[in-house]
């Protein structure tokens, strides 16, 4: 999953005359392809784009958990249950994964929490709208994974080593998501009226969210600069969204779907899928908290941690009993 | 509300192949067994490990990366550390 909250630009960060110096290094080491690493020196205003993006990523998985979870329980047969608590379980750890590298920025895991909890940080938009049917699971896998694939593969190559690390083991597991998400669609294409019907009806419902998640049009985003010149975004939102198209639409039209764009037409001159405009009054609306289920996802996931209080404060205390124990016993050997 | 922070360990797994262990991320944990199992559910869902190691984060030491050409740049300048250094006749063969 990913979040598309690559295009908030930082304040700009003054430059104290004594970095020029670290910053031409810096810059010369991210030229030549090598990684950055925790300990390096490091602008401030990288230092806070990672810390954003990566923390924003991080917070996409967890509450990306909750469309899908769902649909645990009335999952259509046991292997559809199994593998999708291994989904679901997977997006938890992919996480965790993000936490990890975004604390190596120097702010801690419960202060990265504490910002998805007050509503201060935000995570991708396509996790504000429900997941009515199950053909929804489909359309996850098959859309949302795979337009997070597209946005994920060039971060593997991201300048930031912890990331970049992180990166490569999220895509791995991303595509036994996307291919678990398609198979359910084929499923359903090839089987009863009302099946087929419910996947094309989750497809009218997902199709235009899922093309939104590459964030604002190029025209419309002019914070990339910074991001391409540190090598943390290697192509514009466009391109990318160009890519998941004409690598989606022959999928669909091997499940025998239609798209829900009277304007979709294939350009043979350039090879590419061309679309209709894009309704970007909805994407910011729903950035903005104003979608379906903003304000149920916060609600489900501040109860979580709430409920979960219990649990750490008891690991805690158990914790310190089994260091006094052990050094009670480690003074009677003695 | 305060919370108390859960500390950091470093994971390190080694895979089938009989590799080194490796540094794969961290987890927060209170003790070294929630620090094994937290690293076993987040890092090792697909059989990539045979081991675990977790480590505190505050017990590893780390050299200073400003200190990075002072500590290894001296090694550059050896080349006769490495076997192409040395000049041995064809005639001798594969050495």
């Amino acid at each position: 999953m990913y979040t598309q909250a690559l295009n908030t630009k930082e304040e700009a960060v003054a430059t104290r005359p004594e970095d020029a110096a670290k910053l031409a290094r810096f810059q010369a080491i991210v030229d030549v392809e090598d990684k950055i690493e925790p300990n390096d020196w490091m602008p401030g205003g990288y230092r806070k784009t990672l810390q954003r993006q990566i923390s924003q990523h991080a917070h996409s998985e967890i509450i990306g958990m909750q469309p899908e979870g769902n649909w645990i329980t009335r999952a259509p047969s046991l292997k559809r249950k199994a593998a999708l608590l291994a989904k679901v379980q997977d997006e938890g750890g992919h996480g965790l994964y993000l936490y990890a590298a975004a604390e190596t920025l120097g702010i801690s895991r419960e202060d990265y929490c504490e910002q998805l909890h007050s509503g201060k940080a935000k995570y991708s938009s396509i996790f504000n709208y429900p997941t009515l049917t199950w053909a929804d699971m489909g359309i996850i896998g098959w859309l949302v994974d795979g337009a997070a694939i597209m946005n994920q593969i060039p971060l593997c190559r991201c300048s930031y080593g912890p990331y970049a690390r992180a990166m490569i083991r999220i895509c791995k597991e991303e595509s036994f998501h996307q291919r678990q998400g398609y198979e359910i669609m084929i499923t359903l294409c090839r089987g009863t009226a009302e099946q087929k019907a419910m996947a094309q009806e989750a497809l009218n419902r997902w199709w235009w969210q899922a093309l939104m998640m590459f964030g604002p049009s190029d025209k419309d985003s002019m914070h990339s600069a910074d991001s391409t010149k540190w090598k943390i975004k290697r192509f514009s939102n466009d391109e990318l969204r160009q890519k998941f198209i004409d690598a989606t639409i022959p999928q669909g039209q091997y499940l025998g779907l239609t798209f829900p764009d009277p304007e979709l037409k294939f350009n043979a001159s350039t090879g590419h899928w061309e679309t209709g405009e894009i309704d970007w009054s909805e994407f910011k609306r729903v950035v903005a908290g104003d979608g379906p289920c903003n304000r149920d996802r916060m609600k489900v996931r501040n109860a979580a941690h709430a409920a979960g209080a219990w649990v750490r404060e008891a690991a805690h205390a158990f914790a310190e009993k089994r260091r006094a124990r052990m050094a009670t016993a480690k003074v009677a050997a003695e | 509300m305060f919370e108390t922070p859960m500390p950091l360990w470093e994971v390190f797994i080694r895979n089938r192949s009989g590799l080194p262990h490796r540094h794969c991320g961290s987890v927060h944990a209170t003790d070294e067994v929630m620090a094994l199992q937290a690293a076993r559910d987040v890092y090792t869902r697909r059989g990539e490990s045979v081991s675990i190691w977790v480590v505190p984060s505050t017990a590893i030491v780390a050299s200073d990366p400003s200190d990075k050409d002072a500590m290894f740049e001296p090694t550059a300048s050896k080349i006769y550390r490495h076997p192409t250094f040395y000049e041995i006749p064809e005639d001798v063969g594969h050495m």
